[in-house]
């Protein structure tokens, strides 16, 4: 299964059209992918929580929108989570590469993803993880979800999910 | 003149339009001096303004206005980049630039000392970035939604605060007026 293609039909299928970045290495396919479907606007951002400030423009425009970061950022957005997405009730579907777990060689990622689940615990934010490939058949449900009850969701995808590092 | 005085005189030029407005003090003094439901107003996330704004003003067709202030562009400096690399002709960054942190007292910004916003902006790769003073800012503005083509405004202006109440409005409510607002 080419998991980035699927993540990218669910996107299309979901009609979420407005996506912005900030990559990860785990996250260069389906990032690549996305810039190859004319249904997805793909804009990069600088920083996660100017691209959760763009995400809600665009869905207060009319779009769905979503955003693809690294779990570090959520160390970066929990004030425009809370003050932004959360107290306004937009919905924000996170596919998040998930640093730090098992098979990762860089072991300053581990330090925010031993927070990371607390964080998204504490602010009451529904989260998935995809650790394996199969994981991903989910995706479509956990979007549907996301654009009912208008709520920022979490999908923690690890490096076992994307398959490890490669030579790492 | 100082932002409320400046937020007064442009009320008549933004109101037909979508407006973001800026967290505090902004927010607070147009939604005094001209409540619409074409305003967006910004209870928290300081720095958002221009990034909600331009959101906005690529997934739908109407002429967005992100009122700024400078203090809140230092904060999310990032965005000009972003802003500069894709041009939609419907948005207007105005920025307020009394070079202080108006809302949390007058301190003094970066933009009231050495740092430039508008050559920040144009070195960003914004085409057209217009500095201008407080008294003219009324026509410029006027001429940038008549343009349609992309703006960045850099308003001088003098820094102080007039005394006012906050905005009580629940932000589910501002946000659902808004959104009809700007799918009428």
């Amino acid at each position: 299964m080419n998991i980035d293609k699927k993540i990218c039909d669910d996107l299309v299928a979901n009609d979420v059209s407005f996506v912005t970045t900030v990559p990860c290495k785990q996250l260069a396919g389906v990032i690549e992918e996305i810039d190859a479907r004319d249904e997805i606007f793909h804009i990069p951002s600088n920083k996660e929580d100017e691209g959760m400030g763009l995400c809600a423009g665009a869905f207060m425009g009319g779009k769905r929108p979503a955003i693809i970061m690294q779990n570090t950022a959520i160390g970066v957005t929990i004030n425009t989570l809370a003050t932004l997405i959360q107290y306004y009730r937009m919905p924000l579907p996170m596919l998040i590469s998930y640093r730090g777990e098992l098979r990762e060689p860089v072991a300053c990622q581990v330090e925010m993803a031993v927070h990371t689940k607390a964080l998204l615990a504490e602010m009451k934010i529904p989260t998935y993880h995809f650790h394996h490939q199969s994981d991903v058949a989910e995706f479509d449900a956990i979007l549907k979800y996301t654009f009912m009850c208008n709520k920022p969701v979490a999908i923690l995808t690890d490096a076992n999910f994307w398959g490890g590092y490669g030579d790492q | 003149m100082i932002r409320s005085e400046i937020l007064k005189e442009i009320a008549p030029i933004i109101r037909d339009q979508l407006v973001v407005c800026n967290i505090g003090l902004p927010s607070q003094e147009l939604h005094m001096i001209d409540d619409q439901p074409t305003n967006f107003y910004m209870l928290g996330t300081m720095g958002l303004s221009s990034s909600i704004g331009f959101g906005l003003a690529l997934a739908q067709d109407k002429t967005v206005i992100s009122i700024d202030g400078d203090g809140s562009v230092l904060t999310n400096l990032g965005t000009l980049p972003t802003i500069a690399n894709n041009v939609t002709d419907n948005y207007i960054l105005l920025i307020i630039d009394n070079g202080s942190y108006g809302s949390t007292g007058d301190q003094p910004t970066y933009a009231g000392k050495k740092t430039s916003l508008t050559a920040v902006a144009k070195a960003c790769g914004c085409e057209n970035v217009i500095e201008v003073q407080d008294k003219d800012l009324g026509p410029v503005l006027q001429d940038a939604i008549d343009s349609k083509k992309m703006t960045v405004i850099v308003c001088k202006c003098d820094s102080g605060n007039i005394k006012l109440p906050v905005i009580t409005m629940d932000p589910v409510v501002i946000r659902d007026r808004f959104m009809k607002a700007v799918a009428k």
